[in-house]
């Protein structure tokens, strides 16, 4: 399956990408992540608990950057084994582009899956993919932005408590 | 006569036990000190295989021991039972199919390796420890891919091409010729779905060995434990016959995938030996979905060549057949030998061309599935001359009538290689019309439409050839197999009988048609027979039970085998009654002597065969015990005309059927209510594959409807009430019984007068341009014809 989207996102440029390098904030992001280790250079290694409809499995897998254009655009793509569930093979070229008020990030998903997984969970999969990519770029805008908070924070004022802060407050605040 | 004898509607006996739960099926076996095996299987379609380990996995928790390839490479590989000579005179490649792969895996489920343990769950778990390293290779999943150059499923015999047939060859030129000259030619490309057999009861194997007398014994589920004792013991493992029992028990439900000989079988009789504990294997749901041989995926382009007035003058068909990644037993011989002899169908087309091009993919094997090359052959033929009939602006059934073969026409020789022995395709026809109540169609359709819904009537033909014979013709052919059926008649001493079959019954009521068999030709009640079958170890060699063959040929055995009975038993009367043997009749159990009073009752001749105080010892041995076995001189072609009425709907595309109506020459009939119980099941599994099933791939080989969720199985409210009659009855000429086969029927008959219907709805209704619609016939692919 193959999806594409875009969201805007209120930082700029160069954080957002320093923020999608760092396997912390990819931890923090992907959905059901146990562990993210590694670098750029060498690919990341993965844990992720996820369910696809009836099958549940630990996914563990690499990840790897490749087509880098520095500051602007990437290829992450990874593959993870299930055992006996299967295995599932994706991959998001995101681009950057600054806009008015941040960055847009723009995504093109895909993702193919094998063994039970597709056996038993085919027809779920392009939905499971939709929510997968959603929340990783919901949980990756909030990582930069801080949560969605009700009235937008006043210029300046940090809010209170480190636990609302978000992954470039905690870096820089 | 018995009036539980031929012809009586007995119900079966053996419901009472599947009814009651007291059915006795191999799972049901759990022999001491039994282990249970769980196979590692291949999640890609196409793969190097570098390597295995078991390290981890050995040492977990009740893991007696962790099987790979290379556990086997000494061993034979499973065995193809039917070799096809192609166009060229070139035999078929056949490529090795190892009981675990060896260095490469070629579909989703293809054996890698197996864990031995001594809980089910502890080899489950510890199969999921065994690391497999393969490195994926390029999938070939479209057919036509495949033999264009695609990459190679088995590199050792360079082609994915494993035959290409044409039959009958020295019938292409003239075939050619005629299309050249004929007033209208009809052409259709259509696709015969993919199937998935879908028994109920998964299969099961489970291997003992006794190694104080070094005797195997399988037990699995199989429509022919014989052929699997053959094929296993002299072909992969290496066990002579006497040495390996093979026992096939209450099997629920078989459609032709429980025929072949798959490696589950070989594997835990092999494990049982070397572990030296017995091991059992019980298919997932899931694993069946990937493992049980599939049915049906032809790709096909036929073309009818016809006069001015509809006659039918020539016919040629290419189709490219799938056969997966391994030769399945007799998958070879589906498209060919199954499919090619009849494409005549119930017409006199003088001349007929057929190419059949067998093809390896990165799917799972495909082989015999209910009707097995004949519904495919009934399916383009009865599509192409309904289209025939439209562009000719002829009506289908005048049409079909117009090109019938005639009653006074038998035997009838085709020119696809059979010669049908008898067949009223005009009375059957005739029925059709009448317990369809085709005249009230129109009212019918009128009705529909004031609620919106669009009615549509299909009539179609279809021929079969049933009980596939004889064996030195089928030798002739390529099959590695005689094709004849035994059977041990056993007469107690007090009268009571025991028949010994080499048929298997797995459905279709042996235990109760058998007996009223040889209630008839003695004259005593059927419930003083009893039928044994499905183990090796005590009934005579046979063939077992697919094609519609076990009342025609096992039957016949059987009629033989009571035959040799009843004339010893008359020597026997002759003897107490002091008359001369050829005096002595039989009738309603009682042996008289001609012309007189008297007589001895059947009883009585059965104790003195074990009692032998007043008996001939001098010239006949005592017991009355004998065995025959049948090969018959011709496939018997049972025959019928099946009329549907669909209702679409045209906002969703939905089709709901109204009506099936079928019209059947079976011959005689032993007992109605099975025959009728066994066209329902036939027109539900059409109706499955018209409107609901199919197997589909993803480009990388993955089944994607591979579980109940996506691979849509009939249910109660998509078939309708069916109208079954087999009043029309040309009896077949060449078995005691006179009868034909009724097994496949319903599928092989059901699936064009389904499409026809729903063509002839979308027709009636205005959408001109749809001339077909390839099956399942889902609402979407029905609603999307609506919009072109």
């Amino acid at each position: 399956m193959e999806l594409t989207d875009e969201r805007l996102i209120k930082a700029a440029p160069d954080v957002v990408w320093a923020a999608i390098l760092n396997p912390e904030v990819l931890k923090d992001c992907v959905p059901g992540c146990e562990s993210m280790t590694g670098s750029v250079a060498d690919g990341f290694e993965a844990v992720v608990v996820q369910k696809v409809g009836p099958v549940k499995a630990r996914f563990t897998g690499v990840v790897h950057l490749s087509d880098i254009t520095e500051g602007r655009a990437v290829t992450i793509s990874g593959e993870g084994k299930g055992g006996p569930a299967g295995f599932a093979k994706g991959g998001a070229k995101v681009r950057l582009d600054p806009v008015e008020g941040g960055t847009q990030l723009s995504y093109e998903v895909s993702a193919s899956v094998g063994g039970k997984l597709a056996q038993l969970g085919s027809r779920l999969i392009d939905g499971f993919a939709k929510k997968m990519a959603d929340d990783f770029f919901t949980r990756f805008q909030e990582t930069i932005e801080g949560p969605a908070a009700p009235d937008p924070e006043p210029e300046g004022e940090p809010p209170e408590g480190e636990a609302k802060k978000g992954w470039l407050k905690r870096i820089i605040g | 006569m018995p009036k539980d004898g031929i012809g009586a509607s007995t119900k079966r006996r053996e419901d009472i036990r599947f009814l009651t739960g007291n059915g006795h099926y191999t799972d049901d076996i759990n022999l001491r000190g039994q282990t249970y095996a769980v196979f590692v299987r291949s999640q890609v379609a196409h793969g190097k295989l570098n390597k295995v380990d078991t390290s981890t996995a050995a040492g977990m928790p009740g893991v007696l021991r962790v099987f790979t390839g290379e556990d086997f490479a000494a061993v034979g590989g499973v065995p193809c039972g039917w070799q096809v000579t192609d166009k060229h005179g070139k035999v078929m490649l056949e490529p090795k199919h190892p009981v675990l792969a060896q260095g490469k895996v070629r579909y989703v489920g293809d054996a890698i390796a197996v864990v031995v343990a001594e809980t089910e769950a502890q080899a489950r778990d510890a199969a999921e420890a065994v690391v497999v390293d393969i490195d994926e290779l390029p999938a070939v999943i479209d057919m036509k891919a495949a033999v264009a150059g695609g990459p190679l499923v088995h590199d050792e015999i360079g082609s994915n091409l494993c035959y290409d047939w044409g039959f009958v060859e020295e019938n292409k030129a003239a075939t050619d010729a005629a299309f050249e000259t004929a007033a209208h030619v009809t052409t259709l490309e259509l696709v015969n779905n993919r199937l998935v057999p879908n028994a109920m009861e998964p299969r099961v194997a489970v291997g003992d060995y006794e190694r104080s007398t070094g005797q195997h014994t399988l037990y699995t589920t199989s429509q022919n434990p014989h052929v699997i004792r053959l094929l296993m013991g002299a072909f992969v493992l290496g066990i002579p016959e006497q040495k390996l029992r093979v026992v096939a028990p209450d099997v629920g439900g078989g459609f032709g995938s429980k025929i072949f000989h798959y490696v589950e079988e070989a594997f835990v009789t092999f494990a049982a030996k070397v572990v030296n504990r017995p091991v059992k294997w019980t298919a997932q749901r899931s694993e069946s979905f990937i493992t049980d041989a599939h049915g049906r995926d032809h790709v096909t382009k036929i073309q009818l060549a016809m006069d001015k007035d509809g006659h039918f003058l020539a016919l040629r068909t290419d189709t490219y057949a799938n056969m997966g990644a391994y030769l399945s037993t007799f998958a070879p011989s589906v498209p060919t030998w199954l499919h090619g002899t009849l494409m005549a169908g119930n017409y006199k087309t003088p001349l007929i061309y057929v190419n059949v091009k067998a093809v390896f993919t990165n799917t799972v094997p495909v082989d015999a599935y209910r009707g097995a090359g004949r519904p495919e052959a009934t399916y383009q033929l009865e599509r192409v001359i309904d289209k025939a009939a439209r562009e000719l602006g002829i009506d289908p059934i005048e049409l079909r009538r117009r090109n019938f073969v005639q009653p006074n026409e038998f035997p009838y020789q085709t020119p696809v290689a059979v010669v049908y022995d008898t067949g009223n395709y005009q009375a059957t026809m005739d029925k059709l019309i009448e317990i369809a109540d085709l005249a009230g169609f129109d009212k019918r359709r009128a009705e529909s439409a004031k609620h919106g819904k669009l009615r549509g009537l299909g009539v179609n033909c279809y021929i079969e050839a049933c009980g596939i014979a004889p064996s030195h013709l089928v030798g002739q052919l390529g099959a590695r197999a005689g094709l004849y059926e035994s059977a041990t008649v056993r007469v107690n001493a007090t009268g009571g009988i025991v028949v010994m079959t080499g048929s298997h019954s797995h459905g279709q009521g042996h235990e109760t048609a058998f007996p009223q068999v040889i209630a008839d030709m003695i004259g005593i009640p059927a419930d003083s027979v009893e039928i044994v079958h499905g183990d090796t170890a005590n009934t005579p060699m046979g063939m077992g039970t697919y094609g519609s063959r076990s009342l025609a040929v096992g039957g016949s055995a059987m009629v033989k085998a009571t035959n040799k009975i009843i004339a010893k038993a008359k020597k026997i009367a002759a003897h107490l009654l002091e008359a001369s043997d050829a005096d002595i009749e039989l009738k309603d159990g009682k042996f008289s002597v001609a012309g007189t009073d008297k007589s001895v009752d059947w009883g009585s001749v059965c104790l003195a065969a074990y009692v032998p105080h007043n008996y001939p010892l001098e010239s006949l041995e005592p017991g009355l015990e004998e065995t025959a076995f049948y090969d018959p001189s011709n496939f018997t072609y049972p025959a019928g005309a099946y009329a549907c009425e669909v209702e679409v709907d045209p906002d969703t595309g939905k089709v709901k059927i109204c009506s099936f109506a079928a019209a059947d020459d079976f011959g005689n009939i032993v007992n109605p209510m099975i025959v009728d119980g066994q066209v329902h099941g036939g027109i539900g599994q059409g109706i499955g594959q018209a409107l609901l099933e199919s197997a589909v791939y993803d480009e990388n080989g993955q089944l994607l409807s591979g579980s109940y969720m996506d691979y849509a199985m009939p249910r109660a409210d998509d078939v309708p009430f069916y109208t079954v009659d087999h009043s029309c009855q040309t009896p077949c000429t060449h078995n005691p019984l006179g009868v034909k086969g009724c097994g496949e029927a319903g599928a092989i008959g059901s699936p064009p007068a389904v499409v026809n219907a729903v063509v002839d709805a979308l027709q009636r209704a205005g959408h001109t341009s749809v001339t077909h619609i390839d099956m399942p016939l889902s609402p979407s692919r029905v609603w999307a014809a609506m919009q072109a």
